[in-house]
């Protein structure tokens, strides 16, 4: 069995993770459309996919914004199979010195957008009786890390919205699964000082950073028809810093 | 052309994969026919589409048994 034909949408497709995603996918024959926050994103998307898939703006805060993606799905692909909620921000901040507003959009972007995004597709793979929903969530959810209070809120919390919607949609053939990276090589990690990575990497029984493939690959088996009886799971891909 | 009480009652008997005269008009889809919340909100949806009309949160809440859903129909449909 393969994933050609199947239609995916990547949120946070741009660069990074989500690049990584929507690359692979597309590898396996998936058509994927991938999302970003303003039209120069979307059209850096339309470009690397070529006749894959396409790019896309979409805030993903938007409940209107979010409709209108869909049903542009729905009218030009007729289908969705995959969505991986990957888009994610972070603004770190010591609990102590954290504002209302930087505690508000990381949960926002983070965690209450997906729950608008699965919501959305809920319809169409509960008719079709088939559905992937893969959560990228962070090693920081389950291990906590300090100066980043709402992000770990955040990332946690998917991992208990995905074992929820999982049980809640099992028996409709359709799985909802998370991706816990540990340390990846993206610009939210370039952004760390020396020092920084440096005790990172002394955490890190694989001793280097994560590759954004790697991701992808973690991804691209949970969203595969040989995953399909993984649900609620959630996979860490973390080269050894936090076993659970 | 077909009543709204049988199209309903066709699409209560594929959605719940029950047999035709166990859809009496006073039974519940939870307790008499064996569906659980899902199938219910699944039966709304099928019932959406098949009268093209969008059925309220509130409203399709208080859609619990065969009766019930023919009303909703009958008092909402375009058709």
């Amino acid at each position: 069995m393969t994933m050609a034909g199947q239609v995916a949408l990547v949120t946070g497709a741009s660069r990074g993770i989500g690049k990584a995603i929507a690359e692979a996918l597309v590898a396996q024959g998936v058509t994927v459309v991938g999302t970003a926050t303003t039209q120069q994103g979307a059209d850096a998307i339309s470009a690397y996919l070529a006749d894959k898939g396409e790019g896309v703006a979409l805030n993903v805060t938007d409940a209107d914004s979010i409709d209108a993606v869909l049903k542009h799905i729905d009218e030009r692909y007729g289908q969705l199979d995959i969505l991986v909620n990957n888009a994610g921000i972070t603004r770190d901040n010591l609990l102590m010195r954290m504002k209302e507003d930087e505690w508000d959009s990381v949960l926002d972007t983070n965690l209450k957008a997906v729950f608008r995004l699965s919501k959305g597709v809920m319809r169409g793979m509960m008719k079709r009786r088939s559905g992937r929903i893969i959560n990228i969530s962070s090693v920081v959810g389950t291990t906590g890390n300090p100066g980043q209070a709402n992000y770990c809120a955040a990332k946690a919390g998917l991992v208990g919205f995905t074992k929820a919607l999982a049980q809640e949609i099992a028996a409709r053939g359709i799985t909802v699964n998370c991706v816990a990276p540990g340390f990846i090589d993206t610009d939210m990690t370039k952004s760390l000082t020396e020092d920084q990575q440096q005790a990172i990497f002394a955490n890190i029984p694989a001793a280097r950073l994560g590759q954004p493939e790697e991701i992808a690959a973690a991804v691209t088996f949970l969203a595969s028809p040989g995953a399909a009886y993984i649900t609620g799971e959630t996979i860490h891909v973390n080269g050894g810093m936090a076993m659970v | 052309m077909s009543t709204i009480e049988e199209r309903v009652k066709k699409i209560i008997i594929e959605q719940l994969g029950v047999k035709e005269e166990e859809v009496k008009p006073e039974a519940s889809f939870e307790n008499d026919l064996g569906a659980d919340s899902l199938d219910t909100v699944e039966l709304v949806m099928a019932l959406e589409e098949e009268f093209e009309t969008e059925i309220p949160d509130e409203e399709a809440e208080k859609i619990k048994t065969v009766q019930s859903a023919i009303d909703y129909v009958t008092n909402h449909a375009n058709d």
